[in-house]
């Protein structure tokens, strides 16, 4: 049993300066068989296993995972949380992640130090001013806060912003969603790891998947590089290398994996309290409690598995910053980096059965897959121990790409991706 | 930033180009015949490589011209440039896991 944190565990830690905490979660040696195998490692991967021994009772799981916990796009991304896209199954899907993130810190026993500072969406010109205003309006009609605001009404939000005649990026309006805000990412890594690991749950770090055991059109178990572990079900929650996987297991994806790049300023004092995102121009910036302003920026125009990202989109993404920000103009950048996002055709993800029976998959997230972790673990959870996708998830399958009932979230979710 | 050698203008800078996406992919020849599985094939389902890839690109602030690339997606080496429509020269398909 996993002791609780409470203001009391902090007092009686501090009576033995800090150096007793116990430790999170364990590291054991992976058993022979589990139940439930989730390949990945990362927030989703994680979730996954926390709901599925929460609210299926599965007790015999394992999470094993290439690198280390959060090492990948759940600790490379810019930590936004929203849920204002436009249409109606993405928008049950993020709301539902949303209320989840809600009460996340108090059903964890973890702080995710979420703080719902407002998400603000710039439009730049008459085109993005219709399609704000349309989103907004989809947003109201699905029970999610949004509102629009007027220039006058930016500047009185963030009064950094530019808004002199004649910009380079003149801002004409914004959306608003007042749940919207940021999260810890490690913390929601580390925290869904150390609840799963406190329901039973083997953490299995520094353990590659290298093929599948498949037997019939079914799977039985993960060749790793410790071992053969076999398995009832396994699901594949891998982002950027969800092709390497699905060619692991004989099928073809429709994703293509390509870099997203973010970057840090050095720590200033607070100067921006929400968050300032403009699709239009590829760029999005956030405060860190550390001081740091969070910058986002695009994705390369090919595909790549190098976590850098091209020079050029840094430039065009910080050029932007500068314009919408001119007192950013003489900071410097402190670290840049990149995460490998899988992007659908139609921009949604996919949380489906697969070809291969017993076999799940979650990937697609694209460029905006943080937000969505808990909702979207949960929903995964449902889908490996139903055997079948819950409403919330029931549009986001694989073979929509041959019915041809696309999600496109294409701007419409409020950034370009 | 990738330096691209176009076969018609020589070695330039990534930011001129264009990326097409995979090579070879061939339009179907009796279009009314596919079934919506192998529509989607065609319009949807690519290479996602973590190794060598072959893709098409486009010199858009240049030539204007198409032609073909080998490159391996974790090193970003450039392998190869080769025409529109001519198959690809032997390479190591450098398949990373």
């Amino acid at each position: 049993m996993t002791p609780r944190y409470s203001v009391f565990s902090l007092l009686r830690n501090a009576l033995s300066y800090h150096e007793n905490w116990q430790q999170a979660w364990r590291s054991p040696e992976p058993k022979a068989r589990y139940d439930v195998i989730i390949v990945g490692g990362g927030g989703h991967g994680l979730a996954t296993a926390y709901y599925l021994a929460k609210l299926h009772g599965i007790k015999s799981i394992a999470v094993v995972e290439r690198g280390w916990l959060g090492g990948g796009n759940t600790g490379r991304n810019t930590t936004i949380v929203r849920s204002n896209y436009l249409w109606d199954q993405s928008a049950a899907l993020y709301e539902h992640a949303m209320k989840l993130w809600e009460g996340l810190s108090q059903d964890l026993n973890y702080n995710v130090m979420f703080s719902q500072r407002g998400v603000l969406n710039l439009a730049h010109n008459q085109h993005d001013l219709r399609e704000t205003l349309r989103r907004v309006n989809a947003n109201r009609l699905n029970g999610i806060d949004s509102e629009f605001l007027n220039a006058q009404q930016v500047k009185e939000m963030v009064p950094i912003i530019d808004l002199r005649e004649g910009g380079r990026y003149p801002v004409l309006g914004a959306s608003l969603q007042r749940r919207g805000g940021t999260a810890r990412h490690d913390a929601v890594a580390w925290g869904y790891a150390r609840g799963a690991d406190a329901l039973g749950v083997d953490i299995i770090q520094e353990c590659a998947v290298n093929g599948f055991r498949i037997e019939n059109g079914k799977v039985t178990g993960v060749e790793t590089s410790k071992g053969l572990i076999e398995a009832d079900k396994v699901g594949v929650v891998t982002a950027g290398h969800s092709s390497v996987m699905a060619n692991m297991a004989g099928f073809r994806l429709p994703v293509q994996s390509v870099p997203l790049q973010a970057l840090v300023s050095e720590p200033v004092k607070p100067i921006i309290d929400t968050v300032v995102m403009s699709g239009a121009v590829h760029a999005y910036v956030s405060q860190s409690d550390k001081g740091e302003l969070v910058i986002g920026a695009g994705v390369d125009g090919y595909i790549g598995y190098g976590q850098r990202g091209s020079m050029q989109v840094t430039e065009e993404t910080l050029a932007a910053i500068c314009e919408l920000f001119p007192l950013f103009r003489r900071m410097r950048m402190l670290r840049q980096w990149g995460g490998i996002v899988d992007v659908c055709p139609d921009a949604s993800p996919i949380l489906s059965k697969t070809p291969v029976q017993n076999l799940y998959l979650n990937c697609g997230w694209g460029t905006g897959g943080f937000k969505a972790t808990p909702g979207s673990g949960w929903a995964f959870a449902h889908t490996i121990a139903k055997d079948e996708p819950h409403e919330l998830n029931a549009a986001f399958t694989l073979d929509r790409f041959r019915t041809g009932f696309l999600i496109d979230e294409h701007g419409a979710a409020a950034v370009a991706h | 930033m990738l330096q691209i050698t176009c076969p018609h203008c020589g070695a330039r800078a990534e930011s001129e180009f264009h990326n097409g996406g995979e090579a070879h992919i061939e339009r179907p020849k009796d279009p009314a015949a596919l079934t919506d599985a192998e529509w989607a094939e065609f319009v949807f389902l690519r290479d996602n490589p973590k190794g060598l890839l072959l893709e098409r690109w486009n010199h858009t602030q240049g030539c204007r011209r198409w032609f073909n690339v080998a490159r391996d997606t974790v090193t970003y080496e450039i392998l190869a440039v080769y025409p529109m429509g001519s198959q690809p020269p032997a390479l190591d398909p450098r398949r990373y896991v």
